[in-house]
């Protein structure tokens, strides 16, 4: 079952990659239509990722919800640290923390990390289980679950949702 | 549309050219890659999406480029930094702690 979503969602993907990129003549289609499927064959089954996304409306819903939360991260991080930048003083408080996940699946936690280091100001130095170790260019606080609470749980809330 | 898009490509390029002046700056890998990796993500996303509103029939390949951007760039930087840490470049001294640093040795002393 897992492996039949994940082909089927590869070959949707590679698919719309294709008609985006080169077009939608008809025999322009054709060749797309049997090198996605060749591809979706060869790799969808070592797709952990596509396998474990949930397609539920709840997850659709929590998928909505994080690209906004993160959008927003995103921008109120950037602006955090070019303000840090162009001041004269160069106010930074840099370090390595840990912080603790609750996310059980090794999807979950890979878009956690990337989410944590595409936001600025944060950044995923290495992780160990259910721990993470992430420089922070503004420590607020040194202690485990304060950092988790401010970094993580953000993020966190709404990835669970999406991949357990 | 055009004169959108030029605004949010030039807002792009400020934070381009803060990122640049961060690297300058800061006073560790860490924190420079913190300058010179994000200030590129969110510097070349607005730069494009500002290409994007000056020309409409380009959107859907200019987003296909900020995915490619979002799903790579935190890979390269999250390697980036492990590598640096494991070849043992230290923190600025004005670093507050590494808690990183503090496993390792204590999984050494526990081996």
């Amino acid at each position: 079952m897992r492996r039949v979503k994940a082909f089927v969602l590869s070959y949707i993907i590679l698919i719309g990659l294709w008609m985006i990129v080169g077009g939608t003549q008809p025999d322009e289609m054709i060749v797309g239509a049997i090198t996605a499927f060749i591809i979706s064959l060869v790799f969808a089954p070592r797709f952990a990722l596509l396998g474990s996304i949930r397609l539920s409306p709840k997850a659709l819903f929590a998928t909505i919800m994080f690209i906004i939360v993160f959008s927003v991260e995103l921008v109120k991080g950037a602006i955090d640290v070019a303000g840090r930048v162009i001041s004269p003083s160069l106010p930074i408080n840099p370090g390595i923390v840990k912080v603790r996940t609750r996310l059980q699946s090794d999807v979950g936690r890979i878009a956690l990390a990337n989410a944590i280091t595409m936001t600025p100001g944060t950044m995923t130095v290495e992780t160990n289980g259910e721990f993470f170790y992430i420089h922070w260019i503004d420590i607020k606080s040194e202690d485990i679950d304060a950092a988790t609470a401010a970094i993580v749980t953000i993020f966190e809330r709404h990835l669970e949702v999406m991949f357990g | 549309m055009a004169l959108i898009g030029s605004l949010i490509s030039l807002v792009g390029s400020l934070f381009l050219f803060l990122g640049a002046l961060g690297i300058l700056r800061l006073p560790d890998v860490y924190n420079r890659m913190q300058a010179g990796t994000k200030a590129t993500t969110i510097g070349s996303i607005l730069t494009i999406i500002g290409i994007g509103f000056a020309h409409p029939q380009w959107l859907p390949k200019l987003i296909i480029l900020v995915l490619f951007i979002l799903f790579t760039n935190p890979i390269s930087t999250h390697a980036l930094a492990r590598a640096a840490h494991f070849a043992g470049i230290k923190l600025t001294e004005r670093s507050i702690r590494d808690n990183l640093r503090e496993d390792k040795i204590e999984e050494e002393i526990n081996d």
